[in-house]
């Protein structure tokens, strides 16, 4: 049948920022499929300029409600980097376990608030809270969890306050961590659930091949600094991001495009899997077989699944990462902070992607330049092209507006796109 | 109560449960996801409202609210009209946040000419924007919910409050005072800057309690004063630049702010 559709989305709803959809079909063949980025932008790497380091990092975790702790971790890496500051074991530990559970609760709030409502036919969570309360509870389990550690270890879930340059303003009791130790390994359970609740969603099978990028692990699944790596082979520096990032402008959108082997590529956490499965956590290895998931997998509603075999990850890493500061005597949680001249890069993979912040200071430690590259912003031009093909793919089969309209927005969606962010 | 639902109650009191609507303009969106980030009260608190209009968060979306939460401060002319359409519809609007109230860190680009702002972010890419603003420069706000981010226990408060309909009060005092109730040690004594002595209270001395300086996200307590703070601050070996990063950091401060700015340049 020659079908002909015309949808035009207006801020799509179940992501963070404002994009439109427009999809037009004539006769059974396609004429457009756009995903546009209106949002407005706040000029971040302009209203840092001429301000002292210190700033850097408080201001730039305003970039993003939902990744702010991971922005504030990218920005302390690249003074630290520029200043040559080597964090303690202590602070890498500590960091890493905020990470985790800054990833934690962000996955949990877009499988269940965001993702799952397409599944289950419902618009939002809020009518689940009726008909499935026992999701709906242990979602916010869940993601209570990630938060009470986040507010324990960064000060607060939002906008964190005891992360600074040099390591941590206060360190978390033994007695809070050996509490949150327990109650991470009572959460096994719920994520289990959690995977159980995803196998019965039919995903859908759209398979486009792109280049996947993310960090590159040397012994660990990567979160915090290192090597950038991509599926198609390209390999660089932490300070060489700009060669992996490439950024450009485009009119459809606010937000800056990327590419590079190929003209577009994915980050995020099937980016992730896809280049470091063998570092998963056994657990975690066992929920991605669980969905038949290997690595390369090009479906890119598989990084629902993906974000899924990642909260299994977190919670059994965070586990070895509290036994491990256990373990040890606290040290002092900071040291002293000499700005000097210089640029300073810091990558770090928050929930959505790769992330990175650079800075040029002045010998007093003043910014010149600032520039941050958003995991969103990687993406834009990989959703366009998966729309294209998704779109063209739906007119060849004749699918009803109604099926197109719901299958372009779990596309989007399945990028758990950020777009305030990836505009900032 | 035209739309009071029959046997809705909070502590026994009939609750009015009003048709709530959450709106952002340029922001993180932080504010809105703190609603939805205390998990621990978030289904009482849906009891309390009827949401109708939260786009973060639902497919669903209505014209018909009495409450419009609006979050993020005004930076370009398509927010200025959806910004007026709001106030049209809503009875009671809300400033949510210190993007809203004061501009927030946005307002920090008004330092530059807008040209330059545009060319060091976009080069020769044609972009449209305007100076931050926040909502009361635009249209009349009827209530504000300072911080940045906003304290989920204050909103719950404040919107209780609103069904329940009482009136809401904010506190008149400083920082400092919620601080030196929860027996912190003062900031200034180990060596870090704090406009904890300036800054509206509400919030707990939330950053101070994590050992971190105020920045003053919820503006000036009432009374402020400024002038013995400068004192403070360089008794204590801070610079008039230190003092001013903070002061003009979320906007709430910003007459105080220019003030210093002047008499540094």
């Amino acid at each position: 049948m020659k079908i002909t559709a015309n949808i035009s989305i207006h801020h799509l709803a179940r992501v963070e920022g404002h994009g439109n959809i427009r999809i037009r079909i004539e006769n059974g063949k396609l004429q457009e499929a756009k995903w546009e980025i209106v949002e407005t932008p706040r000029f971040f790497e302009a209203l840092l300029v001429g301000k002292k380091w210190e700033n850097a990092p408080w201001i730039c975790g305003r970039i993003c409600g939902i990744c702010s702790i991971g922005h504030t971790l990218a920005s302390i890496r690249a003074i630290e980097n520029a200043f040559g500051i080597v964090p303690s074991v202590q602070t890498q530990r500590l960091r890493l376990l905020l990470k985790h559970m800054e990833t934690l609760q962000s996955h949990v709030l877009h499988l269940y608030f965001l993702s799952a409502p397409d599944f289950l036919g419902a618009g939002s969570v809020f009518p689940l809270i009726q008909s499935a309360p026992e999701v709906v509870h242990r979602a916010a389990r869940l993601k209570q969890l990630a938060n009470d550690i986040c507010d324990c270890v960064g000060g607060r879930r939002l906008h964190p306050t005891r992360t600074v340059v040099g390591g941590f303003t206060m360190l978390p009791g033994r007695k809070e961590l050996e509490t949150f130790r327990n109650r991470l390994r009572e959460t096994t359970g719920d994520l289990l659930a959690t995977a159980e609740l995803f196998q019965t969603f039919r995903i859908p099978d759209f398979v486009r091949e792109t280049e996947f990028v993310s960090l590159k692990g040397e012994a660990e699944y990567p979160f915090i600094g290192g090597d950038l790596a991509s599926t198609d082979g390209a390999h660089k520096k932490e300070h060489e991001y700009r060669e992996m990032t490439n950024e450009y402008m485009v009119e459809q959108s606010t937000s800056k495009w990327s590419r590079l082997s190929r003209r577009s590529f994915a980050v995020g956490a099937l980016a992730r899997l896809n280049n470091n499965f063998a570092f998963l956590q056994p657990e975690a290895k066992e929920t991605g077989e669980m969905f038949g998931l290997k690595p390369v997998n090009h479906n890119p509603f598989m990084n629902n699944i993906a974000q899924l075999v990642e909260c299994v990850h977190v919670v059994h890493e965070s586990l070895l990462l509290i036994n491990e500061l256990l373990a040890s005597e606290q040290e002092e949680p900071r040291q002293e902070v000499t700005p000097k001249g210089g640029t300073g890069v810091g990558a770090v993979e928050v929930p959505r992607g790769i992330l990175y912040h650079c800075y040029e200071f002045d010998d007093g430690g003043r910014i010149l330049k600032c520039d941050c590259v958003i995991p969103t912003s990687q993406n834009h031009a990989n959703i366009q092209h998966d729309l294209e093909e998704l779109a063209g793919r739906c007119a060849e089969a004749g699918r009803t507006d109604r099926e197109i309209e719901l299958l372009a927005q779990m596309l989007v969606r399945a990028y758990d796109p950020c777009i305030s962010c990836s505009v900032h | 109560m035209t739309n009071s639902e029959q046997g809705k109650t909070y502590l026994g009191v009939p609750v009015y449960r009003p048709k709530t609507a959450f709106f952002e303009l340029s922001s993180c969106e932080g504010c809105q996801l703190q609603l939805l980030n205390n998990e621990s009260s978030l289904l009482a608190f849906l009891s309390l409202v009827d949401v109708v209009n939260f786009r973060e968060a639902m497919t669903e979306r209505s014209d018909a609210f009495e409450i419009a939460f609006v979050e993020g401060s005004v930076t370009r002319s398509d927010e200025v009209e959806r910004l007026k359409k709001i106030r049209e519809k809503a009875k009671i609007l809300v400033a949510f946040g210190s993007c809203a109230c004061f501009g927030g860190v946005n307002q920090l680009k008004n330092r530059f000419s807008r040209e330059w702002t545009k060319k060091e972010v976009y080069g020769e890419h044609a972009v449209e924007t305007e100076f931050a603003r926040p909502l009361e420069d635009v249209v009349s706000v009827d209530l504000k919910i300072f911080g940045c981010p906003v304290k989920k226990e204050e909103v719950e408060k404040i919107i209780i409050n609103i069904a329940t309909g009482k009136s809401v009060i904010y506190p008149k005092y400083p920082v400092c005072m919620e601080c030196k109730a929860n027996e912190n040690i003062c900031l200034f004594d180990i060596g870090e800057p704090c406009l904890g002595p300036i800054t509206r209270a509400g919030c707990d001395s939330w950053c101070p309690n994590s050992r971190f300086g105020c920045w003053g996200c919820r503006g000036p307590a009432d009374d402020a004063n400024v002038e013995q703070l400068k004192v403070i601050m360089k008794k204590h070996g801070f610079s008039e630049e230190t003092l001013l990063d903070r002061l003009e950091c979320f906007g709430g401060f910003s007459d105080f702010a220019k003030e210093i700015r002047e008499t540094i340049s």
